[in-house]
């Protein structure tokens, strides 16, 4: 897996998701950005987002969409981030909805999407 | 309601929403715009023209007046998504309104790609992770709302059997057989909980509407439009996070509460509404942003039939996009064509009896929402 390369520079790594926390309103963001996306402020530094969270909504991709070069079908979702006050769009490996419950643990992981390339994405933490 | 004159109807024009083959948009829109000018009267004159168009290219305005000979006059074209035809009316509104122009020509053309819509809007690289589906938020919106008003897919599977079994009796939709709640969820499931049936299709079509100074007719009473506030993951502006426990005031509702203060009229006044059924939980999201009902009433609501045909307030009585499919650009010009002609009382077998007051929603891409409200 770490062979693969992250399908852009700057959003997540072995460790993690990178993000941004703004000086001004200081709340995070994900992908980090210029500014803010809450307030506009630009004063935003990088921070290391957490790599557990809770699951808050979720489905399964099952046609490639425009773009997509990796396997269907794929879950999708967006995952609570407690620590960091945020919510996340992200890739899920698992993907049968039923297999999923609102609230199930969630675990940071990177997944192939293609040819040798990677994103972030969440699992079902097995503990 | 700002400025001096009403706004009026005027004249309305449509191009069926379907596929069409080789014709081009442009060809479309010469032909809405021509029903509408003819409606309007042999001699009717306008000062200034607004497209709405997403996928039109540079343009795209002129080159439909241009095959009409038409120009001269400022043409200006517009793009916001889905509300990208009311935004162009909003504009022309405005202008009616301050004394700036008489009579306005506004119209909507599209030749959508087929399949899930590809989007400028996304960077490639968010294409490639797969963080660029349409249909994959439209779910994860859906199951939110199943999660936290206690709509199940049935229900969503019921907006889809009303919308369709209303688009029977449209000339101008796309699909016009009736299916049923077994049929809808039998069908290929796309993003759970959404199915084929759940989702509207791109397609093609254009309309066209004339504005003029004026009281009597079709009064144009209010054409808001807004975008989203920031914090929240599943705005339609498709950020990739969000703050835990933000709420931000829906566009849409933004939009309504905009126009239903300009246009003086609550939500328990409306006879009938079109709104923007992408995919069936967001027919149901439109509801609740227009205050027609709470989210813990939306399942009472559909399953007492007051959003049907013969209900307390019809939505959709086109068929929606369900029905019609979506010409993103066409799109907003066609319901408020729609609902011109059912406050005329020219629809025939669907028909909202006695209509007085229309309202016309959308929301896509941006985020931009728009509200529009008629009034016979």
């Amino acid at each position: 897996m770490s062979e693969l390369a992250p399908v852009t520079e700057g959003l997540f790594d072995a460790d993690g998701l990178i993000g941004g926390a703004c000086g001004t309103c200081e709340e995070r963001h994900f992908p980090q950005a210029g500014h803010c996306p809450w307030c506009g402020a630009a004063a935003v530094s990088t921070v290391r987002l957490s790599s557990e969270g809770s699951l808050w909504s979720w489905t399964a991709v099952q046609t490639a969409p425009p773009g997509y070069e990796g396997s269907v079908p794929f879950g999708f979702g967006v995952v609570d981030l407690p620590a960091d006050g945020l919510q996340v769009v992200t890739l899920l490996t698992e993907s049968d909805p039923e297999r999923l419950h609102v609230g199930d643990a969630m675990r940071f992981t990177t997944v192939p999407v293609g040819d040798g390339v990677s994103s972030w994405a969440f699992s079902p933490s097995t503990t | 309601m700002s400025g001096t004159a009403g706004v009026q109807i005027a004249g309305t024009g449509l191009y069926p929403f379907g596929r069409h083959g080789d014709l081009s948009a442009t060809a479309m829109g010469a032909l809405a715009v021509r029903q509408a000018l003819n409606e309007a009267g042999r001699d009717t004159k306008f000062q200034a023209a607004f497209c709405g168009t997403a996928y039109g290219g540079v343009a795209a305005g002129h080159r439909v007046l241009s095959e009409l000979a038409l120009t001269g006059g400022p043409i200006v074209d517009i793009e916001a998504g889905c509300a990208s035809g009311a935004a162009a009316l909003s504009m022309a509104a405005a202008a009616i309104r301050a004394g700036q122009y008489e009579t306005v020509l506004v119209f909507g053309i599209e030749k959508m790609p087929k399949g899930i819509i590809r989007s400028s809007f996304f960077d490639p690289w968010r294409e490639q992770a797969g963080l660029a589906a349409a249909p994959a938020y439209f779910a994860l919106r859906a199951q939110r709302l199943m999660l936290d008003s206690g709509i199940t897919k049935e229900h969503l599977a019921a907006v889809v059997v009303k919308n369709r079994s209303q688009g029977v009796h449209n000339e101008m939709a796309m699909f016009r057989k009736a299916v049923t709640v077994e049929d809808v969820l039998a069908s290929k499931v796309v993003c759970e909980p959404l199915r084929l049936f759940m989702l509207c299709s791109p397609n093609e079509g254009a309309a066209a509407v004339v504005l003029r100074a004026g009281s009597g007719g079709v009064q144009l009473r209010a054409a808001a439009l807004r975008s989203h506030l920031p914090g929240h993951v599943l705005n339609e502006g498709s950020p990739l996070s969000g703050l835990i426990d933000s709420d931000p005031i829906p566009p849409t509702a933004l939009a309504a509460a905009d126009a239903y203060a300009s246009a003086g009229i609550g939500p328990a006044e409306l006879d009938v509404v079109e709104c923007q059924d992408t995919d069936a939980a967001r027919e149901l999201l439109a509801y609740v942003e227009l205050g027609l009902c709470a989210p813990d009433e939306l399942g009472s609501m559909l399953d007492s039939g007051a959003t049907a045909m013969g209900g307390r307030i019809p939505v959709n009585p086109s068929g929606g996009l369900l029905s019609k499919g979506e010409p993103l650009g066409a799109s907003a010009i066609g319901q408020v064509v729609e609902l011109t002609h059912q406050l005329q009382g020219r629809c025939g077998p669907r028909q909202v009896d006695g209509a007085q007051v229309a309202l016309a929603q959308t929301i896509g891409r941006g985020a931009n929402a728009s509200v529009t409200i008629l009034s016979a």
